[in-house]
């Protein structure tokens, strides 16, 4: 791990900063910033998988000297697509089905071990969204405190559309955060909705101006320090219970709804789409 | 309340400005994906401009079938 002291605070950076790496990762000041930068909108595949554990090993290491965490993401088109639908898609047909679903509980379970972390870690974590924020992608926004979006952010859970729910614990964490009325009405209609209405529904803690959501956030971050940080962790961990045993039920029902055959029919259409990024229903 | 031709007018001068394509160069009837060169993706982006710009909220399964900047109009307008 590269360390360097500046102005008496320690600034860590992942090593990991090479061409083929989807993340990278900082603490400094007592912010910690995971930044997501895998071509074409990070889909969370096996490597982002294999990064993420990496980072969940780093947090857990530093975060009792920190008092943030920023997640947000460098890349154009948004903070993050969701699953790796192309690669779920490749590996499922490449092996039998009962190995295929064994694959797939292995993965919402490493998954949910990552985002379970991030959602209990002691100290306030943000979200800051641009773009598309679908799937999986919203999954990893909604295991933080707060969201800040960007006006062109917009969020969808379109796994109904393949015949599936969301995997990485997204409705339990939404269930927490919202009515279930709301809830019904994302899941069901499998409809994008952009960041005011994110806000009005009490999603979003803030909207700001296109492509400020990484400053603001900082800017939240810098207020936090101010407080005192057992006594957050401490409040944090009194109103934010984790959902424990719906997200374990999620991850059964998942794996059930995997093995239908309209399953892979949608998968097979999404991937197959002359589209490049066929994200309308 | 804005008429059905305000509206195209508006949509047509937000996608010019946003995707930086001139405005001489959109008609109402156009397909907006072939005279825009966008995908289902910044379709999105035009979306969220949209509902901003009208205040109204248009959700995407509305959008199916819908290609051209005229009957994009029509939708929007039925929301206002």
């Amino acid at each position: 791990m590269e360390t360097t002291k500046q102005h008496g605070e320690i600034a860590e950076k992942a090593p990991n900063r090479s061409p083929e790496a989807g993340l990278s990762w900082t603490l400094k000041d007592g912010v910690i910033e995971l930044g997501l930068h895998r071509a074409p909108c990070n889909e969370l595949g096996s490597e982002a998988l294999e990064e993420l554990e990496q980072f969940a090993t780093f947090l857990q290491r530093v975060q009792g000297e920190a008092h943030a965490l920023i997640i947000y993401s460098e890349m154009k088109p948004g903070f993050c697509a969701g699953a790796d639908l192309r690669e779920l898609y490749q590996r499922s047909q490449a092996m039998k089905q009962a190995e295929a679903i064994k694959g797939v509980r292995d993965f919402l379970e490493r998954i949910h071990r990552v985002l379970n972390l991030i959602d209990a870690a002691p100290l306030t974590t943000i979200a800051a969204v641009h773009g598309v924020t679908f799937g999986g992608g919203f999954e990893l926004a909604l295991a933080c405190d707060l969201i800040i979006a960007d006006k062109m952010a917009r969020f969808c859970f379109p796994e109904l559309r393949l015949g599936l729910i969301p995997g990485f614990g997204g409705i339990p964490r939404l269930k927490r955060d919202l009515g279930n009325s709301v809830v019904r009405d994302l899941l069901l209609t499998g409809r994008s909705f952009n960041a005011v209405k994110a806000q009005q529904i009490g999603l979003v803690s803030q909207v700001v101006g296109e492509g400020e959501s990484l400053r603001a956030a900082r800017a939240t971050a810098a207020q936090l320090k101010k407080f005192d940080r057992a006594t957050a962790a401490e409040a944090k961990k009194f109103i934010k219970p984790i959902p424990h045993e719906e997200l374990k039920r999620e991850i059964d029902l998942f794996c059930e709804l995997f093995a239908r055959p309209a399953v892979e029919a949608g998968l097979r259409k999404f991937v197959e789409s002359t589209d490049a990024q066929p994200y309308l229903p | 309340m804005s008429t059905s031709d305000q509206t195209l007018d508006e949509i047509l001068n937000l996608a010019a400005a946003h995707f930086k394509v001139p405005r001489e160069k959109l008609s109402p009837d156009d397909d907006f994906f072939k005279m825009l060169g966008i995908d289902s993706l910044q379709t999105l982006d035009l979306l969220t401009k949209l509902e901003n710009h009208f205040r109204v909220e248009l959700p995407d399964y509305e959008l199916q079938g819908v290609s051209d900047f005229r009957t994009l109009a029509g939708r929007i307008q039925a929301r206002l």
